[in-house]
C-alpha cells in the first residue's frame, strides 16, 4: 500500500449538516483520533451515524470544513479514503465467499495475487473466521457477516476505523467476539472511532468518549477503561 | 395433416442434415447475438443505474419502449444501412449470417440494457455506501456489480436469446433465407409451410418450441441456485 | 479470482467460433441470384445449382422474393444476377441502367387454380380472359398476389386485357408468395393464378385443382439478366459464368430434365 500523508487528527470546524434546510447536525467544532479509541454516544437520533458518515466522507456538510492531517490544498480532499474504513450497523456482504469479500477490498486498493491470499488469511484469522473462508458470504449469521465486515475493513490497514453501532443487531456472544477483534485491531495501531448506545460498551473498549445530543455535542471527556 | 406429423418424427428420430445445419445456424446466429448484444448492454444498463446526467430519464424511457421494436422494422432498418446502394454498402454484409446476428443483436440490446440497468439499479441501493466506504469509484463498482448480479443477469440474457432465436421478419429480409447460408429455424418454417411441406416445419417448430422450453428451464433453474447459495 | 481473468478469455474464443464463416468448400467464391418465390418452391435450384457447382466451382446463393423486388434487389447491387418471369418489367430494368444482357432461359405456363365445385363455372370458359369474366361476374373469391411479382403482374395484363378493375370483397389481394397464395386459397376455397411449376409441387391442395389451362395468353417466360456492373461492385465475371451456363447445353439440358412427380416443370428455349 502506498505511503500516503497521516489523515490524523480529523478536525471539524464549523461543520453543518443541514439537507433541505432542516439542521440534523452541527455547528459541530471536533477534533478525533487523537485518542486510541473514541466512542461517541448519545439518543437514537441525536446525529450520531451522521458524525460518522460525515468524517468518512460518505456525505458532504452544508457548510463548514473538514480537515484530515496536515492539509495541503483542498481541504475536502486531504481526507483520503484510503486510509480509512467503516463498518456498518448492518453489513452488507456481496455476492461471494468469505474469503471473495476480503480479497475484493485489497483488490479495490492494488493489491493481489500471493500477498492478498496472505493478507486474507491473516485477517479473517484475527477475526476468527478462518474455518468458513470458502462459504458464501451471505449464508453467514449476523454475527459471523459483521466479524467479516471487520476482516474486510481491516485488511487494507486503515489509520482509522469507523464503527456504526457495529453490535446493535448481535447477540451477547456475537458482541463480546466483535469487541475482541476490534480491541486486537486497536493494539495494532488503527484508531477506532466507534457509536454505541450502550455505555457499559464505551466503558469496555473506549478511552476517550463523545456525547451528542440532538445534534450537537454535549460532553467530550477521556473515558476510564474499565474491562469486565 | 397426420402425415405431416410422422414425416415430421421421422426427421427428428434420424437427425436429418437439412436439420440439423438449420438449427445449428440457428443457434449459431442468436448466441453471437447475445454475445454481441451483451458486451455492450451490459456495461450501458449498469452505467445507466450508476450515473445521473442531464436527459438521463429519457435514455431510459427510449430504452425501455425500444423493448418493443417490431422486429421487421429493425430488419428495414438494417436493410436499408447494409444494402450496396445504402451507407454501409461497401462492407457487403446484406444476405450474410453477419446480418442477422447485426439486426438480433439490434433487438436484444434493450432488453439486455433495459434489465441491466432495474438490476443494478436495485443492486446499488444495497451497495453503495458499503462500495464507496470501501474505496470503490462508480466506474469501479460497474464490474462489480455485474459480476455480483451474475444470476440475475444470465435470466436477461435467456430473455434475449429466447427473442432472438423466435424471430423470423428481421432475419428474412436481411438474411434473405438463403439456402445452407441464411436459413434459420423460423425462416425455414415460414418457406416451408408455404411450399405445404409440414412434415419438415413441423420438426423444426417442435425444436424451436423445445428450445424455448429448455430457456425457460434454465432461466428458473439458475434462480433456484443463486437463491439457495446465496441466499435473496 | 482466476475464474474471471480467464472469463474474458473463453469469451473471445466463443465470439470467434461463432461468427466464423463456415466455408462451403468452393474454389472460386459466390455469387448471389435475387429470384423468384415460384421458381424456388418448384425445386429447380435445388438440382439445377449442384450441377453448377460441381461444373465451375462457383457457389450460387438465391435469394427468393417477388419479381418486383428482385429487381429491386438487382438494382441497389445486392444480387449479382436476376433470374425472373416479367418480360416488361425486366425490359424496364435495362432500360433504367440495372441490368445488362437481358437472355431467355426457359418457360412454363400458368394455370388457373379453382375449387372442385367451380362456382363460376370457369371449366367451359374458352380463354382465359372469359375465365376471370366468369369469375368476376359471379363475385367468387379470388387470391391475388398482389406483391408485383411475376405471377401478380400477368394477372392484372388479364384483369386489364378483360376490362375489368378487380374490386369487392371477392377479390382478396393477399401481398404473398405463390406457395403462401395457395395455402390461403386452400383455406379460403378461392380461385387463384398459379405458375404450373409451384402447383405441381405444392401439397397442401385441400379441396382445389386446376380449373383451366392452355391459352397462350397464360405463357411465362422465365429470363436471367446481369446486374450492371458500372453502378455497383458486383461480382460481374462469376455471374457470366451462371448467365452463360443456363443458356448452354448444359444448362438447358439439366432444366429440361428437371421433373417433380414425373412432370417436368420447365421447358428450356434459350435461343
Amino acid at each position: 500500500m502506498s505511503i500516503d500523508r497521516t489523515i490524523l487528527p480529523i478536525e471539524l470546524e464549523q461543520v453543518v449538516f443541514a439537507p433541505r434546510d432542516q439542521v440534523l447536525l452541527g455547528p459541530i467544532n471536533l477534533t478525533l483520533g487523537a485518542h486510541a479509541r473514541t466512542v461517541i454516544m448519545g439518543a437514537n437520533g441525536s446525529g450520531k451515524s451522521l458524525l460518522l458518515r460525515l468524517c468518512h466522507g460518505l456525505i458532504a456538510p452544508t457548510s463548514g470544513v473538514i480537515r484530515c492531517g496536515e492539509q495541503a490544498g483542498d481541504p475536502q480532499t486531504a481526507c483520503i479514503r484510503k486510509r480509512q474504513a467503516m463498518v456498518f450497523q448492518r453489513p452488507v456482504m456481496m455476492r461471494r465467499s468469505v474469503r471473495g469479500n476480503v480479497l475484493y477490498a485489497l483488490r479495490l486498493r492494488g493489491v493481489r495475487g500471493s500477498r492478498a491470499e496472505q493478507l486474507t488469511q491473516q485477517a479473517l484469522a484475527l477475526v476468527g473466521l478462518e474455518a468458513l473462508a470458502k462459504r458464501s458470504a451471505r449464508v453467514l449469521s449476523g454475527g459471523e457477516q459483521q466479524r467479516l465486515a471487520l476482516a474486510r475493513a481491516w485488511v487494507i490497514r486503515p489509520e482509522v476505523l469507523f464503527l456504526d453501532e457495529p453490535t446493535a443487531s448481535l447477540d451477547p456472544d456475537a458482541t463480546k467476539a466483535v469487541e475482541a477483534a476490534v480491541q486486537r485491531f486497536a493494539e495494532q495501531g488503527t484508531r477506532i472511532i466507534m457509536t454505541t448506545h450502550s455505555t457499559s460498551q464505551a466503558r469496555r473498549i473506549a478511552d476517550m468518549g463523545i456525547w451528542l445530543d440532538q445534534g450537537q455535542v454535549t460532553q467530550h471527556d477521556p473515558l476510564v477503561r474499565r474491562t469486565l | 395433416m397426420l402425415d405431416a406429423f410422422a414425416g415430421a418424427a421421422g426427421l427428428l428420430l434420424t437427425g436429418d442434415p437439412t436439420l440439423t445445419h438449420i438449427v445449428g445456424l440457428s443457434l449459431r446466429v442468436s448466441l453471437s447475438a447475445v454475445l454481441v448484444a451483451s458486451v455492450l448492454a451490459l456495461p450501458v444498463g449498469a452505467a445507466l443505474a450508476l450515473f445521473r446526467f442531464p436527459g438521463r430519464t429519457g435514455v431510459v424511457v427510449l430504452l425501455n419502449a425500444l423493448m418493443g421494436l417490431p422486429p421487421v422494422v429493425a430488419g428495414l432498418i438494417v436493410y436499408i444501412l447494409l444494402s450496396r446502394a445504402g451507407p454501409l454498402g461497401s462492407l457487403g454484409l446484406l444476405f450474410t449470417p453477419q446480418a442477422m446476428v447485426i439486426v438480433q443483436s439490434l433487438l436484444i440490446f434493450p432488453i439486455v440494457a433495459a434489465l441491466t440497468r432495474q438490476m443494478v439499479s436495485d443492486l446499488w441501493v444495497e451497495y453503495r455506501e458499503q462500495l464507496t466506504s470501501l474505496g470503490a469509484s462508480r466506474v469501479r463498482a460497474i464490474p462489480s456489480l455485474l459480476w455480483d448480479a451474475r444470476f440475475s443477469l444470465v435470466t436477461a440474457l435467456l430473455a434475449g436469446f429466447g427473442r432472438a432465436v423466435a424471430e423470423v421478419g428481421a432475419v428474412l429480409i436481411v438474411g434473405g433465407n438463403i439456402d445452407g447460408v441464411t436459413r434459420v429455424m423460423t425462416t425455414a418454417i415460414a418457406l416451408e409451410t408455404n411450399k405445404g411441406n409440414l412434415s419438415l416445419a413441423l420438426a423444426l417448430g417442435v425444436i424451436l418450441m423445445g428450445l424455448t422450453l429448455a430457456v425457460n428451464a434454465v432461466a428458473f433453474a439458475v434462480g433456484e441456485f443463486s437463491r439457495r447459495r446465496y441466499g435473496v | 479470482m482466476t475464474i474471471r481473468n480467464s472469463l474474458g478469455f473463453w469469451l473471445g474464443v466463443a465470439l470467434l467460433v461463432l461468427t466464423s464463416h463456415t466455408v462451403n468448400g468452393q474454389d472460386r467464391g459466390f455469387i448471389t441470384v435475387a429470384s423468384t418465390t415460384s421458381t424456388q418452391n418448384s425445386g429447380l435450384f435445388d438440382t439445377l445449382i449442384p450441377q453448377f457447382e460441381a461444373a465451375t466451382g462457383i457457389a450460387v446463393r438465391i435469394v427468393a422474393v417477388g419479381t418486383g423486388q428482385a429487381l429491386r434487389i438487382g438494382c441497389n447491387g445486392d444480387a449479382d444476377a436476376v433470374l425472373v418471369h416479367a418480360p416488361a418489367a425486366e425490359q424496364a430494368f435495362v432500360d433504367q441502367g440495372c441490368g445488362v444482357d437481358r437472355r431467355e432461359v426457359m418457360f412454363n405456363d400458368f394455370v388457373l387454380i379453382g375449387p372442385r365445385a367451380d362456382p363460376a363455372n370457369v371449366a367451359a370458359a374458352d380463354s382465359a380472359i372469359d375465365a376471370f369474366a366468369r369469375i368476376a361476374t359471379e363475385q367468387a373469391a379470388f387470391a391475388s398476389r398482389g406483391d408485383d411479382s411475376g405471377t401478380h403482374k400477368k394477372e392484372l395484363s388479364i384483369w386489364q386485357a378483360a376490362d375489368i378493375a378487380p374490386a369487392g370483397g371477392w377479390y382478396r389481394a393477399l401481398g404473398a408468395g405463390m406457395g403462401a397464395a395457395l395455402n390461403t386459397a386452400a383455406a379460403m376455397n378461392a380461385y387463384v393464378m398459379s405458375d404450373r411449376a409451384t402447383w405441381i409441387s405444392f401439397n397442401n391442395r385441400q379441396d382445389l385443382s386446376i380449373v383451366y389451362q392452355g391459352d397462350p395468353r397464360l405463357f411465362n417466360q422465365y429470363a436471367s439478366v446481369l446486374v450492371n456492373p458500372e453502378r455497383h461492385p458486383i461480382q460481374y465475371d462469376l455471374a457470366q459464368v451462371w448467365h452463360n451456363w443456363l443458356v448452354s447445353s448444359a444448362g438447358q439440358a439439366a432444366i429440361a430434365d428437371y421433373r417433380l412427380r414425373g412432370q417436368a416443370l420447365f421447358t428450356p428455349n434459350a435461343p
